[in-house]
């Protein structure tokens, strides 16, 4: 649930980074926290095992600017993609204003992408929300593993997976270079403030 | 959510009347997705205030999970002791909580006692 404060002049939305485990939403984050400037970021905080999987959750705060003279200040969250945490998943997607969806491009995962969408969709209706109406971004992570022996799966598969139903825009990406990580930020950003703007001050 | 100035002012002001003149360092009122309503007391060098609202959330989400498993529906308040600072979270009602971080010099049962004579107050405040 975004909150606007007008004492503040300040709006704040929360997006969830959301996909099945090891497909790179926590590299999405550490890469934006290292590329932006101390003053348009806060404090990353991360809970994750031994293993480096994400535990809990992960949340970067970022400042992005002012649009009609309100700062916009967005937090950014991970979820633990491990099928097992579900209630996790559930909980760190309360009060969610704007979603990205990154997809693992490994054929071997091409089941664990179409499930975690599914769970995705479930576990926002279970707040009552419906994905359809939900700012929504997919990112094809991982495109650097194209060039590699290890099968992969092409965009136009993996848009004909997950993206025929939703025909939200897709990013290819390479998380832990750069490439797409700001344009997938850029179009859920926008997406976001646009729909929570919509929703809580035009509509008054 | 919509927050008014005149909103958080009147929070502030029952928290500061009621909590940080008995020496509470810092109270922090959000709502259950982790957002900062209303932050009064010290504005503690080093507190990470969007981290600790975030955490809060989720960890009420947590031990509601555990009060289910124990035949309860939610636990309306957590306390945890540290050796300088003990920090108290109550749930307000709905879906706001308060927290409250203090001293050894500021005695559990009076912050006990304290927040739950605001919860309604604060709750009041929101609802309008």
């Amino acid at each position: 649930m975004a909150l606007i404060d007008l004492g503040k002049k300040e709006v704040h939305c929360k997006i969830v980074y959301y996909g099945a485990g090891r497909c790179g939403k926590t590299t999405n984050l550490l890469y934006i926290y290292n590329a932006m400037s101390d003053n348009d970021r806060g404090k990353m905080l991360t809970i994750d095992t031994k293993g480096d999987r994400t535990l809990f959750f992960d949340l970067l705060p970022l400042n992005l600017g002012k649009i009609s003279g309100f700062d916009i200040r967005i937090q950014l969250y991970t979820v633990p993609g491990q099928v097992m945490y579900e209630a996790t998943r559930k909980l760190v997607l309360k009060g969610v204003d704007g979603l990205v969806f990154v997809a693992d491009p490994l054929k071997v995962r091409q089941e664990r992408n179409i499930e975690s969408l599914d769970d995705l969709r479930r576990n926002v209706a279970d707040h009552g929300l419906d994905l359809k109406e939900m700012p929504l971004v997919l990112q094809y992570n991982k495109r650097d593993l194209c060039d590699t022996p290890v099968p992969t799966l092409t965009v136009a598969e993996l848009e004909h997976d997950l993206n025929q139903e939703y025909k939200v825009p897709g990013f290819e990406a390479i998380a832990t270079k750069g490439p797409g990580v700001f344009e997938t930020l850029k179009e859920i950003s926008k997406r976001t403030v646009n729909y929570v703007a919509n929703k809580h001050l035009f509509s008054k | 959510m919509i927050l008014t100035a005149e909103t958080v002012d009147a929070v502030k002001s029952i928290v500061n009347d009621k909590l940080i003149s008995e020496n509470v360092q810092t109270v922090l009122v959000i709502d259950g997705a982790g957002n900062i309503l209303a932050h009064c007391g010290q504005d503690t060098d080093g507190l990470d205030a969007i981290s600790l609202a975030a955490l809060t959330a989720a960890n009420f989400g947590a031990t509601s999970q555990i009060a289910k498993l124990i035949g309860e529906n939610d636990f309306s308040l957590l306390y945890h002791k540290g050796e300088k600072a003990n920090i108290h979270f109550a749930r307000l009602g709905g879906e706001m909580i308060l927290v409250s971080i203090f001293g050894d010099d500021v005695s559990l049962g009076l912050v006990r006692v304290r927040v739950d004579e605001i919860a309604e107050d604060i709750n009041k405040i929101f609802e309008q």
